[in-house]
């Protein structure tokens, strides 16, 4: 208690000096005892302390507190155990490098466990991020100038608008004086003076966001009395306007943001169906043990993970070849010791391949244990191509969309312009006539087979950045598979890449309204439907072929 | 002749062969006591029930290294539902039947114990059941040693309501029994908080989800209408992970819009990229994290038993520390392993759970316990940011519902009845569905 009021005291005192001017020496030194006073809050165990001294980082003026509070919201802030003393780490190959919080000074290496994290919760997290907002404030860098203005905008009050205030008046840069008058436009609106709030809604009509269609909503919104919470019908109605002319424009956006959905989600699907598109379409085999061969890749991507645990995104590049060949060879082991002996009989075929999938699972279970292996993303990977404020499109989504039509485009060429490709589609149109002709049919089989298997190793890497790597992960996507392959017609690769993008499409469009469960239903009935018009889907294969 | 004999001196061996074995088997019979482990080692469940036959089997091995139970051993009957509903009914019975087991700790979804529970109940068995469930349920041979909803949903929507000031609220959940029921029961109980229905969105997906972009989108958009807006997360097993996800590449974070999981914890984290989880939230009765000496002892044995440093510990574990330990007690109280003399000794004791409260066994076959809410940090644990002051009675049957309002559970004379109806003062029997 009495520590505690002695602290205090201090505290005062060096806030006083530090008030009163011409105190250039003293001013320094009382700045040290602020600084270290907070380094030490921020050391203890109490999340309440330090809050206070991230308050009081933020008053001293100094870059190393801006530095330290940077680190402590990157989560970059330790406790070195031995000395107790507070350090900024950067993450290396053996431990951490250091460097002292207090003087700046480098430290060297420690082994992980020499550290401790210092810790924070949500509410801290929050007013950190204000603070570090006001000192950038004033950075030289226009764009982390207009992040403050972000950061302020999100937790505004009297302090924050009075801080922009002064920066709108010395700011020289457009752009960052655009988004400071959109957040002082926001405020306007609440003020008192009617001409005041006409301004700010003109101002705000040409500057749409989340916010200003938030506020300009209120202001048509009436309280429980039925009163309009906005007195003025001449600022209703410009409000009004001002949201139409807003709201015509977010309806093109949604429709852009459920197209690229349905698109990302047809991506998955094609990805997944597309290897099982050439072992059931072109060699009629049905591969319940499909979805296993894609778990199987996305294993290689966590092994690999593992193998360079510092080159996120070259061992995701390095995983797609590896994927490739361990799928392949997955799938060549099974159509040489079962499948070959069960052609022409796909009951069989489908019984056989599902224990195989049964026992793949069981597999992976006592390799990696039955728990889910954490696959990280690179982090090019991860996050949003913020478009505007209406419109973002995630980049992993992305990428696994291009992925997925390079994998298209990849096969096709296999298909037409390859010995190979030859070969298999001389099989899969007419096995006797091909074996006459000196096709090795038993290899091409095999061949093919492996292709297939290899594409849904591939597709294992692509799914290992968007869902659980696990041994359920096959299950999940055998379904979908086959719907997408029976929809899009059998041995029809455009048809596949077309199915799946409509039915990834039409999932996304139904599933605002009805729900994912019953959008799903929704989509398997209509399937179910289609197939009874058209048994032979959406591109069915014609000539003497089809008829086999 | 010489092959009658022969034949005849094959049977009399056979014969006392057959002998010896019953008196062996009589034998191991007296010396041990069978205890079942209904847990699923293959199939969807095998990720998290697997972790729960391993716990016992420390547990049993703990306890027989102490000496055993009223002099004699103990010996664990492991066997493997495979995550197949039926197959729970079945094994149980095998159990029961076959191996004489005094006790199953065993199940995890509530549809496994729904299957289990008319076979505990027909062949007079007991069943510990570890997992947080939706309640609505209380049965004369089954134990709950997981949460009630009062134990852990209820707290997690006050925290998020008075602490965070959350005014919207997002119920996203798996469809099936424990998140409609445990919403229904959350939603009555916002509602009469008076939070309007607009400021509800309730959504469901089926198991194992993986897209969940628009989804993700649309709580993007209900969070952004300007109220604070948290989410209540019943999203089971595999589909945690995506959507964690996409939470994380739509940006949205922990200080916007909290999410608050009931079925994520140490186990499912150690699984995932748990960089864009930070802050997020999980409420349970036991966090790994938690900083006492019992605790530590309990981590220490189990990665001794394990022979793995890396492996978490987790809620369900402790709950199956409590129940056995619960059990061990009432047998040696009782001074057999009965279950009716097991049933009416267990009742009232207690046993000190690891984070620094005293867990009871209550009439209603629930048992106390602390509510923790925690906050997930980068390293895959929670550090607890709210915690009941002592412990919290579970519930079997919600107060927030109104068919469920009047009902209790109290399985001592004079009621001695799973669902009792207070107004009626009647007991409709036991209902299993």
């Amino acid at each position: 208690m009495k520590s505690s009021f002695f602290r205090r005291c201090c505290e005062l005192i060096g806030l006083l000096i530090i008030l009163s001017p011409g105190f250039a020496q003293g001013q320094d030194v009382a700045a040290n005892t602020i600084f270290a006073q907070a380094l030490a809050k921020l050391n203890g165990t109490s999340m309440q302390e330090r809050g206070m001294a991230i308050e009081q980082l933020a008053a001293v003026k100094e870059p190393r507190a801006l530095l330290i509070l940077q680190a402590l919201l990157d989560g970059r802030l330790y406790q070195l155990k031995a000395e107790n003393k507070l350090v900024i780490g950067e993450e290396v190959d053996a431990g951490y490098q250091l460097s002292d919080a207090d003087t700046g000074q480098t430290l060297g290496l420690v082994e992980r466990d020499a550290t401790q994290k210092v810790t924070m919760n949500n509410s801290l997290r929050v007013a950190l991020r204000k603070t570090i907002g006001r000192l950038e404030l004033n950075a030289t860098d226009a764009k982390v100038r207009i992040h403050a203005v972000h950061a302020i905008a999100k937790a505004i009050d009297t302090e924050g608008i009075a801080l922009l205030g002064e920066r709108l008046v010395i700011e020289q840069d457009k752009s960052v004086q655009d988004e400071i008058k959109l957040t002082l436009g926001l405020e306007q609106l609440n003020s008192s003076d009617k001409a005041a709030r006409l301004a700010a809604i003109a101002l705000l009509k040409d500057h749409a966001s989340q916010d200003v269609v938030n506020r300009l909503n209120e202001l048509q919104e009436k309280d429980a009395a039925g009163n309009f919470l906005e007195a003025d019908a001449d600022v209703r109605n410009q409000a009004k306007a001002a949201l139409a002319k807003i709201n015509a424009s977010l309806q093109v956006y949604a429709a852009i943001e459920t197209l690229f959905f349905g698109l990302s989600l047809g991506a998955v699907l094609v990805l997944a169906a597309i290897g099982l598109a050439i072992t059931f379409g072109v060699m009629g085999v049905i591969n319940m043990a499909h979805g296993e061969l894609m778990m199987l890749g996305a294993y290689t991507t966590y092994v690999m993970q593992q193998l360079l645990p510092d080159y996120l995104g070259l061992s995701l590049f390095l995983a797609i070849p590896a994927a490739f060949v361990i799928s392949a060879l997955a799938g060549i082991a099974i159509e040489r010791c079962i499948i070959r002996f069960l052609y022409g009989r796909p009951l069989e075929t489908l019984l056989a391949t599902f224990g195989v999938s049964l026992f793949l699972q069981q597999a992976v279970r006592s390799i990696f244990t039955p728990l889910n292996r954490s696959v990280a993303s690179p982090t090019w990977m991860s996050g949003t191509w913020q478009i505007n404020d209406f419109l973002s499109l995630t980049w992993n989504r992305f990428y696994i969309l291009i992925f997925c039509l390079l994998v298209f485009a990849l096969l096709l060429q296999i298909l037409k312009r390859t010995r190979l490709g030859l070969e298999v589609r001389a099989v899969a149109q007419n096995r006797n006539m091909a074996k006459a002709m000196g096709i090795p049919t038993a290899r091409v089989d095999a061949m093919t087979f492996g292709l297939g298997s290899g594409i849904a190793g591939v597709a294992g890497v692509a799914l290992s950045q968007i869902t659980n790597v696990g041994p359920n992960l096959g299950q999940a996507y055998i379904v979908d598979s086959f719907m997408v392959v029976v929809f899009g017609g059998v041995g029809n690769l455009w048809g596949t890449l077309l199915a799946g993008f409509s039915l990834g499409i039409a999932n996304k469009l139904l599933e605002p309204m009805a729900g994912a469960v019953l959008a799903k239903i929704v989509v398997l009935v209509f399937i179910i439907l289609f197939i009874q018009k058209r048994p032979r889907g959406l591109f069915p294969q014609k000539g003497r072929a089809a008829e086999g | 002749m010489n092959k009658l004999t022969h034949k005849l001196r094959q049977l009399a061996l056979a014969g006392s062969l057959a002998a010896l074995t019953l008196v062996a088997g009589q034998a191991s019979a007296e010396d041990t006591i069978k205890v079942g482990v209904l847990h699923s080692l293959s199939g969807t469940m095998a990720i998290s029930e697997t972790t729960l036959k391993d716990t016992m089997l420390m547990l049993i091995d703990e306890q027989n290294k102490k000496g055993g139970l009223l002099g004699k051993k103990l010996e664990a009957v492991v066997v493997d539902p495979a995550s197949n509903w039926p197959l729970f009914a079945e094994k149980a019975r095998e159990l029961l039947s076959k191996d004489k087991v005094a006790a199953i700790f065993g199940c995890w979804t509530s549809v496994s114990r729904k299957s289990v529970l008319p076979v505990v109940e027909e062949l007079n068995g007991l069943l510990f059941y570890p997992v947080q469930y939706e309640g609505e349920e209380s049965s004369k041979n089954v134990f709950y040693t997981g949460a009630a909803p009062n134990q852990q949903a209820i707290p997690a929507v006050d925290y998020l309501m008075n602490d965070l000031k959350a005014k919207r609220w997002v119920l996203a959940g798996t469809d099936y029994v424990y998140p409609r029921t445990t919403n229904k029961i959350l939603e009555a109980y916002l509602r009469a908080k008076g939070v309007a229905k607009k400021d509800i969105m309730i959504n469901y997906t089926p198991f194992g989800h993986s897209d969940w972009q628009s989804i993700v989108a649309d709580i993007k958009k209900f969070g952004s209408a300007g109220k604070k807006t948290a989410v209540v997360s019943t999203i089971n097993g595999d589909a945690n992970v995506p959507f964690y996800k996409e939470l994380g590449n739509q940006g949205i974070s922990a200080e916007q819009i909290p999410v608050i999981a009931f079925s994520v914890g140490e186990e499912e984290l150690s699984g995932m990229d748990t960089k864009p989880l930070v802050g997020h939230l999980a409420a349970w009765n036991y966090f790994m994290s938690v900083d006492t000496t019992k605790n530590a002892a309990f981590i220490k044995q189990w990665h001794d038993f394990i022979k793995n440093p890396k492996r978490v510990t987790n809620d369900p574990m402790e709950a199956h520390y409590i129940g056995f330990n619960m059990w061990v007690k009432a047998v040696e109280k009782a001074g057999s392993t009965d279950p009716e003399a097991v049933q009416k000794a267990i009742i009232g004791v207690d046993f000190p759970n690891l984070t620094g409260g005293v867990s009871k066994m209550l009439p209603n076959h629930h048992i106390s316990k602390p509510v923790l809410i925690g906050e997930i940090q980068d390293d895959g644990q929670f550090l607890t940011v709210w915690q009941t002051n002592k412990v919290v009675d579970g519930d079997a049957w919600s107060d927030f519902l109104p068919e469920s309002k009047p009902i209790i559970a109290d399985w001592t004379a004079p009621i001695s009845c799973g669902n009792y109806n207070t107004k009626t003062k009647k007991c409709s029997g036991q209902n299993y569905k």
